[in-house]
């Protein structure tokens, strides 16, 4: 392989690192807003973030990408660049497979800790800011860790539009050698390493985030305690 | 937005032919990875580093790369080794392969949650190993996993349209052959989108109901 | 009840009354706990034995390690004049097959009729015809009076009918040594007697050889032959039952009795 066409490559990992960090930007703005909305108290909150959630984990991420990118425009009358068509299209789906963590993780959390913060007269939003997510979001990295994979994983689809993405160097390095074993398998690397990278970072989130949670010294409520032995793990 | 029924009427057909190379896909893919799932499953159990090392990485890299670069993989690749398949089975192996790489933790769940008491009365009854295997464990293991492998099966169900990279003609092949050819976007891939909203929807109750089965 | 139908080994001469189990320097232990130390004992053809003691005294890591189920640090075990341990897995599975298990938690294989349960060892184990282990399977149904369970699977039956279908699928392989931990510990008070009482026939009825761990001190008194205490991985104190149980000579003897009587 030539420098040039390594320089392909090189430029293709940027758009890739690029896209998955606006797209798991969106889907971890979604998934609290949908998962936390699953807990709202008015049911037509609760039901249209769980229709969100089943339309979107309902269809396959190929085909939302196809429907941003072609169906979208003319709806509308306004076509989004790539990496924004790319980072919408992602950030939606796996934000929806991200709602249903943030919930399951809200609805782990000790009834009792809920009850404490009413007895406390605290609102329900101050219920969820000081009680129940300090609680739940440390319990939440492990699946996420799992779902940033699954996600970088999907960045690979924007390839098939034409964005410049690994994936699309890949395909255009075969092209130039008439080569293919080599190039794939390199790529095939690349995106283990970002991969490893990733969970090694989340990891290290999850133990800052729980051995933050369970240094945190009594705040305004004794509530705010972390059930035993989460503390490391 | 406009929206033109007459171009669903003309899209059903090519519909209907996705839909079953689709299904297809799904079937097949799903039978490889319970199987070649469950193959990982048990090599990981060998009490030999040799073997565990080696079965470990290989499927760690399978989960951890995109299933399209492994498309592209196979269907270039093997070519060029002389070896030629279909474009519909390399996207089945393709496909099977990535998801065995998820069966093999449910399988392993499923075989470590058997009760260390029939391993005992096994050994207490003599059992070889491979009679203890096929009549005592897996069964009881296997029933356990049911929902789980049901689970993946749904999700194998959304990356099926991976396979129209490698000209497999499922249903969003299907959708995007029929727009260029007919400039009509909007239709064929609203109609395949609700289409995998309708089924996966079904496939999760499907499996609830067998999961209550299962349960009793 | 009929005990025609029981296995019964016939007494062959060089098991008459000879030695068939022996443990010698076996030593085990669990991390930085030792639960047997050094420990030696014999035991003979024919005889039924009882391990009593306090909990975590070793008396389950003896019946555990018979049944290969565990693995000694140190030390040998014959028995029938085979090695168990120090020995290969091959020669081990010979052994083996002359020794069955009755568990506390019976173990009945879930996924199984109790008829399978019971045929499935004799014809994949001893190649016994299908039909030879059905009929004996029934035999040995019918001695448990559970006759009629035959197609029913054991999430079916209570845990006093388990326990039972449990024996007669160790009886099934004609064992010379039975093994039965604390098989009474996890039913149900009223379900206790019936199993109880079945175990009772068997001991009178046939030469099998039995090692019992168990907390019903009335039961080891009309079975036993030999009554083993055992504290701290030792065999403190040993004679027949009435012999311990109306006068001990040990003081800790004295103290588990009183405590458990």
């Amino acid at each position: 392989m030539t420098s040039g066409l390594w320089e392909l490559v090189l430029q293709g990992v940027w758009v890739t690192i690029q896209l998955l960090f606006f797209s798991a930007l969106l889907a971890t703005a979604v998934s609290f807003v949908a998962g936390v909305a699953r807990t709202h108290r008015l049911w037509i909150v609760r039901f249209l973030a769980g229709l969100y959630t089943e339309v979107f984990r309902g269809t396959s991420a190929l085909v939302m990408i196809f429907w941003v990118f072609f169906v979208l425009p003319p709806a509308f009358g306004w076509q989004l660049v790539p990496m924004w068509a790319g980072t919408l299209a992602l950030g939606l789906t796996y934000g929806a497979y991200g709602s249903e963590i943030v919930r399951g993780a809200l609805a782990a959390v000790d009834p009792a800790q809920k009850e404490g913060g009413i007895a406390l007269s605290f609102t329900p939003w101050q219920r969820m800011k000081l009680i129940m997510l300090p609680q739940a979001v440390p319990e939440m990295i492990p699946p996420f860790s799992n779902l940033l994979i699954e996600l970088l994983k999907g960045t690979a689809l924007v390839s098939i539009m034409g964005m410049g993405d690994l994936a699309f160097s890949g395909n255009l390095v075969r092209l130039a050698l008439q080569e293919s074993a080599e190039i794939y398998t390199y790529i095939l690397l690349i995106y283990f390493v970002i991969a490893f990278l990733l969970t090694r970072v989340m990891r290290g989130l999850e133990k800052k985030l729980k051995a933050g949670v369970g240094k945190a010294p009594q705040k305004k409520t004794a509530a705010v305690r972390v059930p035993e032995g989460s503390g490391v793990s | 937005m406009k929206w033109d029924w007459s171009a669903v009427s003309d899209f059903m057909p090519h519909f209907w032919d996705g839909l079953l190379v689709t299904l297809q896909i799904l079937v097949l893919g799903s039978l490889v990875s319970f199987g070649v799932g469950l193959v990982w499953a048990l090599l990981m159990r060998v009490p030999s580093r040799w073997v565990t090392w080696p079965v470990g990485v290989i499927t760690e890299f399978i989960r951890n790369t995109p299933l399209l670069v492994q498309l592209f993989f196979l269907f270039y690749v093997l070519p060029e080794w002389n070896i030629t398949f279909s474009a519909l089975t390399t996207g089945v192996v393709a496909i099977g392969l990535h998801y065995s790489t998820y069966t093999m933790q449910v399988y392993r769940a499923g075989i470590e949650g058997v009760p260390v008491g029939q391993w005992e009365a096994a050994t207490a009854l003599n059992l070889p190993l491979a009679r203890t295997w096929t009549a005592v464990i897996l069964p009881q293991a296997i029933r356990r996993v049911v929902p789980a492998l049901g689970n993946y099966v749904i999700s194998m169900l959304k990356d099926t349209p991976l396979l129209m990279a490698i000209t497999v003609l499922e249903m969003l092949g299907e959708a995007r052959l029929f727009s260029q050819q007919n400039f009509q976007f909007t239709e064929p891939l609203t109609v395949i989108g609700v289409a995998f909203i309708i089924i996966s929807y079904l496939a999760s109750l499907a499996l609830r109901a067998l999961e209550r089965r299962l349960v009793h | 009840m009929s005990t025609e139908t029981l296995p019964n080994p016939e007494k062959s001469p060089e098991q008459g009354g000879g030695e068939l189990i022996r443990l010698e320097q076996v030593t085990k232990r669990f991390g930085s706990n030792t639960v047997l130390d050094h420990l030696d004992f014999a035991v003979d053809a024919g005889k039924h034995v009882t391990l009593i003691g306090p909990s975590g005294s070793g008396k389950t890591t003896i019946l555990r390690l018979l049944m290969t189920l565990l693995k000694p640090d140190e030390g040998t075990i014959t028995v029938d004049g085979q090695k168990l341990f120090p020995a290969t897995e091959k020669e081990r599975r010979e052994v083996r097959k002359q020794i069955g298990m009755v568990f506390q938690q019976f173990n009945l294989f879930p996924n199984m009729t109790v008829l399978r349960n019971i045929t499935e060892a004799p014809v994949t184990v001893l190649g016994m015809s299908k039909d030879e282990a059905v009929e004996r399977a029934k035999g040995l149904l019918d001695m448990v009076g559970l006759a009629d369970k035959c197609d029913a699977h054991p999430a079916q039956l209570s845990g006093g009918q388990q326990q039972r279908v449990a024996i007669a699928r160790a009886l099934a392989m004609r064992p010379k040594v039975l093994l039965l931990d604390e098989v009474t510990s996890a039913l149900d008070p009223e379900l206790v007697a019936g199993v109880l009482d079945l175990l009772r026939d068997i001991a009178r009825s046939t030469d099998i050889t039995m090692l019992c761990v168990t907390h019903e001190m009335n039961f080891a008194r009309d079975i036993s032959d030999q009554v083993l205490m055992f504290d701290s991985g030792r065999v403190i104190e040993a004679g027949p039952p009435e012999k311990i149980f109306s006068e001990p000579e040990h003081d800790r003897t004295r103290e588990f009795l009183s405590a458990v009587l």
